[in-house]
C-alpha cells in the first residue's frame, strides 16, 4: 500500500514539472514580456528595470526557469495587480470559502446522485428511469452560470427564501477558528451561524451540484444496470442471500467503483463551476478573485491559480486512486 | 396413448402431398428430394434478415432509426444545422441595425416583447430579437466545429500516435506512448474551462480564442480515448493474424486497428459539438468571448443578456434556451450512437 | 404413480422470452424430467439448446420482465411439496441456498471480485444457518477442507483474483453444499478449467453425491463428462428433449438422428489414425420451429417428407414417433415418472433394422452413405 502511493507520489513529478515549463513560457510569452505582466500598467521604466534585474531576466533560460521553479516551490506566486497582495495570501485567505462551496457541491451531487442512478437503473423504462435520465442530459446542457442566474432571481431575488449573495448574513459575528463556516459554527456551537452559512451555501451549492449531479446519476445509473448482470450477482442470488444484502454487498459495493473515480475527475469541472457559480453569488471564494482576475488580466493570480488547480486535481485524484485500491483488491494486487 | 407408429408412418407420405403437391409426391426420387428442399427451405425462409453479416455501422443505425432519442436529437441537429447554414436567408432583418432603437429604454425598464413584425421582440439595443438568433445559430455552429475539429485533429493524432507505438513499436514504442501520455496527463489536470481560459487569456479576446481555447480543452479526451480504443483493439487476435502473416505494421495500424477504433471517438465528436457550445457561453460570460456586437452569438448574447435579468428575462431565456436544445440534440445523439455501437447493448 | 414421488418432478416446463419488438422465443419448450436422491441427471445439447435457461427457471432466476414460465417443478420438501415455478419470490428465497443450489459455469465472474472468499462463504451460512462470527469462520473453513482446498484459513482472507481456476471452482462448490441443499444444480461447472482439474471436479461432485445423497442435476455439452457421472441422461435439441435414456442405452444405443451425430462427434482414442471426426453439420441456428416439423431436421442427414409435417412426439424407443398435425394420433410421453426408460423424439430414429420403408430407401440419396456409420 505504501510503496503504491510512493508511486503515485513520484508519478506525479513528471506532471507538475511539465505544467510549470508550460506556465513559465506562457509567462515568457506575454505581450511585453514577464516584467509588464508582473507590474501595474503604470509602472516606471525604472520599476521594470528594477524587476527585470530581480527576476534575474538577463539570465540563460534554464537558469530563470530554475529561480522560477525555486519561487514556486517556496510559496512565492508573485503579486496581485489587483489587489498588491501576495497571490498566496490571497488564495489562502479565499480558499476555506471555496472548499466549503465545494464540498457542499459533490455532497449534494453524491447523496442525490447516487440513489437516483440506483433507481433509476432498478427501474429503468419508468418514468422515474426517463425523468432522471433527462433531467441530467438537461442538467449537462445547461450553462452553469445561467443555472446560478436564475436560480438567484427566482428564489433569492424574487421568492426570498435564500439570500443573493455572500457567507454570510452582513453583521451576524462568528468566531472564527479555521475559515470554514459550517464547521466552526458547530464547534463553537453557533447553531445560528451553521444556519445562516447553509442557506448561504445552498443556492450556489446547488448551481455548482448541478453538473457532477447529472455526471453522477448517469454513471451509477449505467454502473448499476451492467452489475446486475453480472453472475456474482445471479450467484448471490442463488445463495438464496436476502435482496437488500445481494443489492448493498454484491450490486452497489462493485456498482460504485467507477462512480468513485468519477468524483476525482469531476473536481476539474467543479473548480471551473466554482469560477462561475461564485461570480454569480459573490461568494467571497477563489472562484470569485479568478473571475475579476480573468476581466483585468491579472496574470500573476491566473498563472497562480492554474497551478493551484493542477496541484489540487492531482492530488483529490491521487486520493481517489488510493481509495479506490482500498474498495478494488484487484488493484491493490497489481 | 402409445400406437403402433410405423404402420401410421408408413401411410403418411402418400397423404401429406395431397395438401400440397400430389404430382411431387408420385413423382421419382429425385422429385420428391427436391420436394424436400423446397419444403424445407420454405419453412426455414423469412428467418434469413436479420442475421449475421450486417456490418456495425449498419446494424447501429438500424439500431438509431428505432430510437426516440437518436430521432429526437437528429431532428433538432438537423433543424439547427439548416439555420446555420441558411442563416442570412431566414432572417428577416439585418442583425446588429438599430433599426428600432427609439422605442426600447433600458434605463427606464422599457423593453419590446414579441410582435407581429418583430416574432421575438427587441433587444435592448432595438435591434431584431429573431434575426440575431438566426445569425447567432451560424456562430455558434462555428464555434463547436472548429472547436471540435481542432479537438478531434490534435488529440486524435497525438492518441494515434501513442496507441499506434504501445501496440506495435515494441519497447521504444512502449517510450513514446508513455512520453505522449504524461503530456496528456498534464493537459488533464488542466480542468477544461481553465484551459480555455489559460489561452483566451493568451491571446486575446476573440471568437478565434474561444474556438481554439475550447478545441485545445478537448485535445486529452480524444486522445486517451483514441490511445484506449487501439489498446484494446490491439490485443484482439485479429491484429496477432495479422502481424503473423506479416503485415507491415504501419499497414496493421492504419488499415486494421484505427478503423475499428474509431466508433467511441466519432460519438465524442457529436458529444463534444455539445460541450463545445456550453463552454463557449461560459467563456462569453467571463469576458473572453466575441467582442464584436457585427456576429451575434449565443453565448456572448446570454452573457450580455444576464444585465437585464429581473427587468427582461427574455433577453437570456431565447439564446439559453437554444444554447441548452442544441447542446441537447448533439448530446442525444452522441448518446445514441454510443449505445447503439456498444456491443454489449447490442442484440 | 410410483410410491415414492420424485424429489423434484419437472414437468412440460417452458420458457417464453419476450422478444424485443420481434417475435418471442421459446428458450425451453416443454421439457420435463426428474431427479432422484443420490443419482445424477444430465441435460446435454448445444450451446442455445434450454439447457442454463431450464436450470435458471429452477432456481427462479430468471428476470422479472420478458419472460414466462410454464409447467410445473413439483419439490419434495421435508414437510410438504412445492412448485418452484409459482413459488413467492421470498419462499424462493428461503429454499435456494439451502434446498436448492446451483454451481455456475464461470468461476472467476461468479465471484464477487471485491468480496473476499471467507466473507462469500460465511453469508449464506449466516443466512440459512444462522452461524456467526468465529463459528461461521470454522465452518468456512471446513467446508474449504472438505472440497479439497488446502491451507483453507488462509484462502478465507484472500479475493477471488488470488485464486487458481480450480479453487475458484472449489470455493464455488463449498458455497453450493454449504447448507447440504437436496438438489444441486451444476451448469457446465468444467467448461472453464483445464482437463486435469476438470477430473478432480466431476470426482468431486460425484463424492458428494455419494456421500450426502443430493440428486445432482448436470448440465453440459460435454459427453464425456457425462459418460463419467450422469446416470440418466436427457438430450436437449432447440428446446425440447430429443431423447432420453440412463447412460447405458443411450451410449451403446442412440436412436436420435441428433445424439448419434453427438456420439460420432467425440474424438477416440481407439480410433484409426488419421480418421477425420464426424462434425453435426450447420449450428444450432439452423432449425425450423418444432410447430412446423422437427427442429433438427436442417441439419440431419435423416430427414424426410414427415419430419417437415408437423411436431414430432416423444415416445418410448422401438416405436417411431407420430406427428401431431399429422393427424396419426401421436403417442404421448410415455414416460411417466422415472427417468429410466428410453425415449426419442424422432419420426425415423437411426436404429431401425427392423422396417425397411420407403423413407429410409431414400435416405441414403440425400445423405449420401452417412447412414450405415449411423447403424454401426
Amino acid at each position: 500500500m505504501l510503496r503504491f502511493i510512493v508511486r503515485r507520489l513520484l508519478q506525479l513529478i513528471p506532471t507538475l514539472g511539465g505544467l510549470s515549463i508550460l506556465l513559465f513560457v506562457w509567462l515568457q510569452r506575454l505581450p511585453g514580456g514577464p516584467e509588464y505582466a508582473l507590474l501595474p500598467d503604470d509602472a516606471t521604466p525604472e520599476q521594470r528595470a528594477e524587476l527585470r534585474e530581480s527576476l534575474g531576466l538577463d539570465e540563460p533560460v534554464t537558469v530563470r526557469y530554475l529561480a522560477f521553479l525555486r519561487r514556486i516551490l517556496e510559496g512565492d506566486l508573485g503579486t496581485s495587480l489587483a489587489t498588491g497582495r501576495p497571490v498566496t495570501e490571497e488564495f489562502l485567505t479565499r480558499f476555506p470559502a471555496t472548499f466549503e462551496l465545494s464540498v457542499t457541491a459533490m455532497l449534494i451531487a453524491v447523496a442525490v446522485g447516487v440513489p437516483l442512478g440506483y433507481l433509476a437503473a432498478r427501474r429503468r423504462g419508468t418514468a422515474l428511469d426517463f425523468m432522471a435520465v433527462g433531467g441530467s442530459l438537461l442538467g449537462i446542457c445547461t450553462p452553469v452560470f445561467f443555472l446560478a442566474f436564475i436560480l438567484k432571481v427566482v428564489l433569492a431575488e424574487q421568492l426570498g427564501w435564500f439570500p443573493s449573495a455572500f457567507r454570510l448574513s452582513p453583521g451576524l459575528a462568528r468566531t472564527d477558528l479555521s475559515g470554514l463556516v459550517i464547521l466552526d459554527g458547530l464547534r463553537t456551537g453557533e447553531l445560528d451561524v451553521v444556519w445562516d452559512g447553509l442557506l448561504h451555501l445552498a443556492l450556489p451549492g446547488v448551481a455548482l451540484a448541478s453538473i457532477p449531479l447529472a455526471v453522477i446519476v448517469r454513471m451509477t445509473r449505467a454502473s448499476v444496470l451492467e452489475v446486475v448482470g453480472e453472475d456474482y450477482v445471479r450467484t448471490a442470488n442463488a445463495k438464496g442471500l436476502h435482496r437488500n444484502t445481494v443489492r448493498t454487498r454484491h450490486v452497489l459495493r462493485n456498482a460504485l467503483l467507477p462512480v468513485v473515480t468519477s468524483v476525482g475527475l469531476l473536481t476539474g469541472a467543479l473548480f471551473s463551476g466554482a469560477v462561475l457559480t461564485e461570480s454569480v453569488f459573490a461568494f467571497p471564494g477563489i472562484g470569485s478573485f479568478i473571475y475579476e482576475a480573468t476581466q483585468t488580466r491579472d496574470y500573476p493570480v491566473l498563472t497562480g491559480f492554474i497551478l493551484l488547480i493542477a496541484t489540487m486535481y492531482v492530488i483529490i485524484n491521487l486520493l481517489v486512486d488510493i481509495s479506490y485500491s482500498l474498495l478494488d483488491p484487484r488493484v491493490r494486487a497489481q | 396413448m402409445p400406437t403402433t407408429p410405423s404402420s401410421q408412418n408408413r401411410s403418411e407420405p402418400p397423404k401429406a402431398p395431397e395438401t400440397a403437391d400430389t404430382a411431387d409426391g408420385r413423382a421419382p426420387l429425385l422429385g420428391r428430394k427436391a420436394a424436400r428442399v423446397d419444403r424445407l427451405a420454405e419453412l426455414m425462409g423469412g428467418r434469413e434478415e436479420g442475421g449475421h453479416g450486417a456490418g456495425v455501422w449498419r446494424t447501429a443505425l438500424d439500431r438509431m432509426r428505432r430510437s426516440p432519442m437518436a430521432i429526437t436529437g437528429a431532428v433538432i441537429v438537423a433543424v439547427f444545422i439548416v439555420v446555420a447554414l441558411f442563416a442570412p436567408l431566414i432572417a428577416p432583418y439585418d442583425p446588429v441595425a438599430q433599426t428600432w432603437g427609439a422605442e426600447v429604454f433600458p434605463n427606464r425598464s422599457v423593453f419590446v416583447g414579441p410582435r407581429a413584425e418583430n416574432w421575438l421582440g427587441l433587444d435592448n439595443l432595438g435591434r431584431d430579437q429573431f434575426s440575431r438568433m438566426v445569425i447567432g445559430a451560424r456562430q455558434t455552429l462555428l464555434v463547436g466545429v472548429v472547436a471540435t475539429l481542432v479537438g478531434f485533429g490534435v488529440g486524435a493524432l497525438l492518441g494515434g500516435a501513442a496507441g499506434a507505438s504501445a501496440v506495435l513499436g515494441g519497447r521504444w514504442g512502449l517510450r513514446v506512448d508513455n512520453a505522449v501520455m504524461r503530456v496528456i496527463d498534464m493537459m488533464l489536470a488542466l480542468p477544461t474551462l481553465l484551459l480555455a481560459v489559460t489561452v483566451a487569456a493568451l491571446v486575446g479576446p476573440s471568437l478565434t480564442t474561444v474556438m481554439i481555447a475550447v478545441g485545445v480543452a478537448q485535445v486529452p479526451i480524444f486522445a486517451r480515448l483514441l490511445r484506449g480504443a487501439m489498446l484494446s483493439q490491439g490485443s484482439r487476435d485479429y491484429v496477432l493474424a495479422a502481424r503473423a502473416l506479416g503485415v507491415r505494421k504501419r499497414k496493421i495500424a492504419l488499415v486494421h486497428i484505427l478503423p475499428n477504433s474509431l466508433g467511441p471517438v466519432i460519438v465524442q465528436s457529436t458529444l463534444t459539438l455539445a460541450t463545445a457550445i456550453i463552454d463557449a457561453a461560459a467563456l462569453s460570460y467571463l469576458g473572453l468571448g466575441n467582442p464584436d456586437p457585427a456576429f451575434p452569438e449565443w453565448g456572448t448574447m446570454l452573457a450580455d443578456a444576464q444585465r437585464f435579468l429581473s427587468s427582461a428575462p427574455q433577453f437570456a431565456v431565447y439564446p439559453a434556451l437554444a444554447i441548452i436544445v442544441t447542446a441537447l440534440g448533439f448530446t442525444l445523439l452522441g448518446e445514441a450512437m454510443r449505445e447503439a455501437l456498444d456491443p454489449k447493448l447490442r442484440k | 404413480m410410483s410410491s415414492s414421488t420424485p424429489l423434484l418432478a419437472v414437468d412440460e416446463l417452458s420458457v417464453v422470452f419476450d422478444g424485443h419488438g420481434s417475435d418471442e422465443v421459446r428458450a425451453v419448450d416443454g421439457v420435463s424430467f426428474t431427479l432422484e436422491e443420490g443419482r445424477v441427471t444430465g441435460l446435454v445439447g448445444e450451446s442455445g439448446c434450454g439447457k442454463s435457461v431450464t436450470s435458471l427457471a429452477l432456481m427462479g432466476l430468471l428476470p422479472d420482465r420478458g419472460v414466462r414460465v410454464g409447467g410445473s417443478a413439483v419439490m419434495r420438501l421435508p414437510e410438504d411439496r412445492v412448485d418452484l415455478l409459482t413459488l413467492p419470490q421470498r419462499r424462493m428465497r428461503d429454499l435456494r441456498g439451502s434446498q436448492l443450489a446451483m454451481i455456475f459455469q464461470d468461476p472467476l465472474s461468479s465471484l464477487n471480485p471485491v468480496v473476499p472468499i471467507g466473507r462469500q462463504v460465511t453469508e449464506i451460512l449466516r443466512r440459512h444457518r444462522g452461524l456467526r462470527g468465529s463459528v461461521a469462520d470454522r465452518e468456512a473453513a471446513d467446508l474449504l477442507d472438505r472440497v479439497g482446498i488446502p491451507d483453507p484459513k488462509r484462502r478465507l482472507r484472500e479475493y477471488p483474483h488470488q485464486l487458481s481456476g480450480g479453487m475458484r471452482q472449489r470455493a464455488l462448490i463449498a458455497m453450493a453444499v454449504a447448507c447440504r441443499p437436496r438438489v444441486m444444480i451444476a451448469d457446465e461447472p468444467t467448461t472453464a478449467l483445464d482437463v486435469t482439474i476438470q477430473a478432480q471436479i466431476l470426482e468431486l461432485l460425484r463424492d458428494l453425491v455419494t456421500e450426502e445423497g443430493t440428486a445432482l442435476l448436470m448440465i453440459t455439452h460435454d459427453l464425456g463428462v457425462v459418460a463419467g457421472l450422469c446416470d440418466d441422461i436427457n438430450v436437449l435439441y432447440a428446446g425440447r428433449a430429443v431423447e432420453t435414456a440412463p447412460r447405458t442405452p443411450l451410449f451403446s444405443d442412440p436412436t436420435h438422428p441428433y445424439t448419434v451425430g453427438l456420439l460420432s462427434s467425440i474424438p477416440r482414442l481407439d480410433a484409426p489414425r488419421g480418421e477425420p471426426l464426424t462434425p453435426i453439420r450447420g449450428s444450432v441456428n439452423d432449425n425450423i420451429a418444432w410447430s412446423q416439423g422437427c427442429a433438427f431436421a436442417p441439419r440431419c442427414d435423416h430427414y424426410t417428407m414427415e419430419c417437415l409435417q408437423g411436431p414430432p412426439e416423444l415416445v418410448a424407443v422401438g416405436t417411431a414417433a407420430g406427428v401431431e398435425g399429422g393427424g396419426s394420433g401421436g403417442a404421448s410421453a410415455g414416460a411417466s415418472g422415472a427417468g429410466a426408460e428410453h425415449v426419442h423424439r424422432c419420426v425415423n430414429p437411426v436404429r431401425h433394422a427392423d422396417v425397411a420403408d420407403q423413407p429410409v430407401t431414400e435416405s441414403p440419396a440425400v445423405a449420401g452413405g452417412d447412414e450405415e456409420e449411423a447403424q454401426g
